[in-house]
């Protein structure tokens, strides 16, 4: 699986949280661009890790800012 | 100079804003005087508490006030040490012996607050490479626990079983798993799956934590919590308690049946670098969990209560944390914070103390106005209760 068809795949899983529309780039943030609060980041990371079959801990969500850093993360996470 | 409180400028915000409506503080309130575990003097006034953790009405106990008073006569009033040093004294041995029996279990170790509890075990159990897998409605002591510990956390919805299980799955192989769960979750009052949850927990070869603060004394045969209510606390590794709710004094404490779980007197921070609890409140702590053990009829009575206040609640139609009475707790769900505030104070002028719970300590952002029995309220108060919810929620627009 190449970048950019999980960044595809992560792209159709962002949408139903993205509900203003904004328009995503791999520099949009997730907590000031995309206004996700704690309970939007929780939901929208189990529904990453169950289509990829992967844990994002904690600890490793701590360092994703960006929808960058999001596709990036899972690229390595799936190997 | 960047000022450092700016961070909490929006708090600061929301709290004025809440008080120029003119209500009463509901974090400030002060007990003027306890009268007993149902009734103090609030603002003056003679007001029935139904917020307190007193779930088994222990705090006045002659008994355990009587050892309290004895053990400060004969061993002053505090230890100035550590339990690895100055600090354990005849008293400490005592109740972890209390706690040994009252769960049948090898191995219990008091902290000075159930916080410190969760926080030591949790941090110290899980290490670098381990995973804990954790409701993600725990409590702020797990949180913490695991925030202080090396281990990889990952949460799962609250008590989904699936979602649990998934994450379980996941973990790579080899990898340590300490799964967290707690019996009863004290915003909403509802109770965990725990026997389907540990079942599977175990399946992948996890250790299993239960924190049964909420539980211990009345949830259960033996009022051991709700892993022994549905008979899976023999697969439970850690079990956390405190003694400021059912037993009535201030203190945490694990137990274990683990082979080598001594070792952690010597390697758990939070209980090596602070101070022992005081004799008095060891004395008061051993006496209380005795006593609560054979606290057959007081657990009827207090399911009894909960039943009612749940039912009649339920019938003036506010809306609760629980479709039926899980626990002693039972919460009522506010439409925002500024209407539960105006809700919480009409109460208080009837002469009902609850607890105004608000993000972020509640799930999902909500308000609650969260009710907590005891065992000490009488069939006459909890009636009583039922009527004043009636008019506040009236005059406040709930109902």
């Amino acid at each position: 699986m190449t970048r950019a068809t999980t960044e595809a795949t992560i792209a159709a899983l962002i949408e139903p949280f993205n509900k203003k529309e904004i328009a995503i780039t791999d520099a949009s943030t997730f907590a000031g661009d995309l206004e996700f609060d704690s309970l939007t980041v929780m939901d929208f990371v189990a529904a990453i890790e169950d289509e990829f079959d992967i844990i994002i801990s904690m600890n490793q969500q701590a360092e994703i800012e960006t929808y960058g850093q999001l596709v990036d993360a899972v690229v390595k996470l799936r190997g | 100079m960047t000022d450092l409180f700016s961070k909490f400028d929006p708090l600061i915000a929301m709290r004025s804003d809440l008080l120029a409506t003119g209500v009463t503080d509901p974090f400030s309130l002060v007990m003027e005087r306890v009268i007993s575990p149902t009734v103090a003097v609030c603002n003056g006034r003679e007001t029935i508490l139904l917020g307190t953790y007193n779930y088994m009405g222990m705090t006045f106990d002659p008994d355990v006030i009587a050892a309290g008073k004895q053990a400060l006569d004969d061993f002053g009033a505090g230890t100035t040490g550590s339990r690895c040093l100055n600090g354990t004294y005849a008293g400490h041995k005592a109740v972890e012996a209390a706690l040994c029996d009252f769960y049948a279990m090898d191995h219990a170790m008091v902290f000075s607050t159930g916080y410190q509890a969760n926080l030591g075990i949790i941090s110290t159990v899980a290490g670098k490479g381990d995973y804990i897998i954790l409701d993600i409605d725990s409590h702020a002591s797990i949180w913490d626990g695991c925030k202080m510990g090396d281990a990889e956390v990952v949460p799962f919805k609250h008590n989904d079983i699936e979602a649990m299980e998934k994450r379980l799955r996941r973990v790579p192989e080899g990898a340590g798993i300490l799964v967290v769960l707690e019996g009863v979750y004290s915003m909403m009052g509802d109770i965990a799956p725990l026997k389907e949850m540990i079942t599977i927990a175990k399946k992948y070869g996890a250790m299993v934590l239960v924190d049964e603060a909420h539980s211990m004394g009345f949830i259960g045969p033996n009022g051991r919590g709700v892993a022994e209510d549905q008979g899976v606390l023999d697969q439970v590794d850690f079990v956390i308690g405190t003694f400021s709710k059912s037993v009535g004094t201030v203190g945490g404490f694990c137990v274990s049946n683990h082979p080598k779980f001594e070792i952690l007197r010597l390697v758990c921070r939070p209980y090596v670098f602070t101070a022992s609890l005081p004799p008095s409140v060891v004395a008061t702590a051993a006496v209380s969990i005795g006593k609560l053990k054979q606290g057959a009829a007081k657990r009827a009575h207090l399911w009894e209560n909960s039943r009612t206040l749940h039912a009649g609640l339920k019938a003036l139609g506010f809306q609760l944390g629980t479709e039926t009475p899980q626990s002693a707790i039972i919460s009522v769900i506010m439409p925002d914070l500024e209407r539960g505030a105006g809700m919480w104070e009409a109460l208080l002028h009837e002469g009902l103390y609850v607890n105004l719970a608000r993000p972020p300590a509640t799930p999902a952002n909500m308000t609650l106005l969260r009710c907590s029995l005891c065992a000490e309220h009488s069939a006459e108060q909890v009636q009583t209760i039922i009527g004043m919810f009636e008019r506040a929620g009236k005059l406040a627009g709930i109902i």
